[in-house]
């Protein structure tokens, strides 16, 4: 029997993501891709799975998932409000999130809402049996590729494992949760700051901008003062002869109010960009919710290049600091039904 | 001929060639792009991972990690002062063409009529234009393709359409393109292409690229049902389109 995790009651916007389809923008692909590539690596290091592996993007809300194979360890990233670990013969655990789990057949992994950001992850060890498309396992939606059917996971959806069941081994957790870094996010101009006056430039990195409804995996409109472009330009309309779009591009249409791209963004346009958020601050846009609010501060290539180098580092020391976790609640109930040492008759109600 | 940098944050630049839309421009584009694929495949240029070729700039994506902006740059303008070939070799793509239907070409009488010509005149007009892919954008595999014979020139219909079907064949100012899924679009619909420019069931699930001279070729309905057929049902011999 093949092993899987069924999807028995759908998230908001559940989607399969690796680290990106990378290598196919010149034939009009987008890249997608974890929104919040910190939340997938993290997720991935905690279940022993190289950084680029393929893992369940959470948006918003996250689905109820039945483990339909012997045991499985996954791991959940984020801020999740009460989440949980059902039955079928113990009674229901908390979920920690930042931590692994190993869970057994039959039981119903049901995870809540988000909080305070609107994306997170669930890493399976050994990671999921799709196939790849065009190198990568990255949903895109809008041309139905990747993942599951090139689609956002569905009820009923089985989605197959690479492993049977789980090996022996101790759970592991983050020492302390991830710090995303706050304060301004940080932007180099271009590529087209030009087509934009003082004025505009100006208002950009002094303002505050809030993150509107309008927000996705393709970009976030903000909502805030309005950039004036220059005057040569207003005169022949926000228009540039199309041009290749990175991660973290923010274009600002003849309107005025900015749109910051990201993941399924597509690969090229032709309105001019103000600036481009850095790498490093790439993964606090891609966990903005709308409300929000953010400020921009312009740096260097040559700085922005150092923070995400900076970064990098945090993040290995921080995956190098990964402990043993604890079992939940004092007493780890699958490990002691895996030693046979209780069945499912005694169990310990303080540990609920 | 010299170039503009332009950044693109910390994983990206943007080599601007000109601030124009000419098949020389584009030609060192597309020379540029090549020449990066070269230089990766031979092992230097470390840390580039793809390069978005544009009518007239080529954007070259990096790992920060792996290199770094001050790094790449004098490699890049090295590659373009040692000279790019202006004379890089292109795919010839033949693209079958039914502009008989009414439903295949509902702009067609329109467009006879707005550009003082009779509807054989478009027709032939089209097929005989030097078609060249520039760019590739907007959604999967749908190609901007410019070399439209100027007597053809229109600007984008007023009214966009809400629903136009895949691989309808369509023009506007100097271009023509195929729409690879059925979206909405704006461009004058003036045959349908039995093939699909998106698959996900082949190896190469987008057609064209960037840099292919590309034709039309008049087929029938009989012909476009046959060929129609055989691209549904996964069988067709997309070979023979290239450089036939």
């Amino acid at each position: 029997m093949s092993a899987s995790l069924k999807v028995v009651r759908p998230g908001l916007f559940d989607t399969v993501q690796d680290t990106g389809r990378t290598g196919y923008m010149a034939l009009g692909i987008p890249t997608a891709g974890a929104m919040d590539r910190i939340g997938l690596r993290l997720a991935n290091a905690l279940v022993g799975n190289p950084p680029d592996t393929a893992g369940i993007e959470i948006g918003v809300m996250g689905p109820d998932l039945l483990v339909e194979a012997d045991s499985v360890r996954v791991a959940l990233v984020g801020r999740l409000s009460p989440s949980l670990i059902e039955g079928p013969d113990a009674p229901p655990k908390p979920l920690e999130a930042d931590r692994t789990h190993l869970l057994k057949r039959g039981q119903i992994l049901r995870v809540g809402m988000i909080e305070g950001a609107s994306t997170a992850y669930l890493s399976v060890a050994g990671g999921l049996a799709l196939p790849p498309f065009m190198g990568s396992l990255s949903t895109y939606s809008r041309a139905g590729i990747g993942g599951f059917d090139g689609r956002r996971l569905a009820a009923g959806d089985s989605l197959p494992l690479v492993l049977a069941s789980a090996a022996p081994g101790d759970e592991r957790k983050l020492g302390v949760a991830f710090d995303y870094g706050r304060g301004p996010i940080r932007v180099v101009w271009g590529p087209q700051d030009e087509y934009f006056s003082d004025e505009g430039k100006r208002t950009f990195i002094t303002a505050e901008y809030r993150a509107s409804k309008e927000a996705d995996r393709m970009g976030i409109r903000l909502e805030g003062p309005v950039i004036a472009h220059a005057t040569s330009v207003a005169s022949g309309g926000a228009d540039i002869i199309s041009d290749g779009i990175a991660p973290g591009a923010i274009q600002v249409p003849g309107a005025g109010l900015p749109i910051v791209l990201l993941a399924d963004r597509q690969t090229v346009g032709g309105y001019p960009k103000i600036a481009t958020v850095t790498s490093v601050d790439l993964p606090r846009l891609g966990r903005l919710l709308p409300g929000q609010t953010v400020r921009f501060e312009a740096v260097s290539v040559e700085q922005a290049e150092k923070l995400r180098r900076e970064q990098e580092a945090q993040l290995l020391r921080a995956i190098a600091g990964l402990t043993t976790a604890r079992p939940v609640g004092g007493i780890d109930l699958v490990r002691l039904y895996e030693e046979n040492l209780i069945d499912g008759v005694i169990y310990d109600p303080t540990a609920v | 001929m010299s170039v503009r940098y332009l950044s693109c944050g910390d994983t990206a630049f943007t080599v601007e060639f000109g601030n124009e839309i000419s098949p020389e421009i584009n030609g060192r584009v597309m020379a540029l792009h090549a020449e990066i694929a070269h230089a990766r495949n031979a092992g230097t240029l470390e840390g580039v991972t793809e390069t978005v070729p544009t009518m007239r700039s080529l954007m070259v994506a990096y790992d920060p990690l792996a290199t770094s902006r001050a790094d790449l740059q004098p490699r890049i303008d090295a590659l373009i002062a040692r000279g790019l070939p202006t004379d890089m070799a292109s795919r010839r793509v033949v693209i079958p063409c039914c502009y008989d239907d009414p439903e295949f070409a509902p702009d067609l009488s329109e467009v006879a009529e707005r550009t003082k010509r009779t509807v054989d005149q478009v027709i032939a007009a089209h097929l005989a234009s030097p078609f060249k892919v520039y760019v590739l954008g907007f959604m999967p595999g749908l190609a901007y393709v410019a070399g439209l014979d100027r007597a053809l020139y229109l600007p984008r219909r007023a009214q966009p359409r809400v629903r136009v079907p895949r691989s309808s064949v369509a023009i506007a100012m100097d271009m023509t393109t195929i729409y690879p899924f059925e979206s909405p679009g704006g461009w004058h619909l003036i045959g349908r292409t039995p093939l699909w420019m998106f698959d996900k069931r082949r190896e190469q699930p987008v057609f064209l690229a960037p840099g292919d001279s590309l034709e039309f070729q008049r087929i029938d309905r009989k012909a476009f049902d046959r060929i129609a057929r055989q691209v549904e049902a996964g069988a067709f011999d997309w070979s023979a389109l290239v450089n036939p």
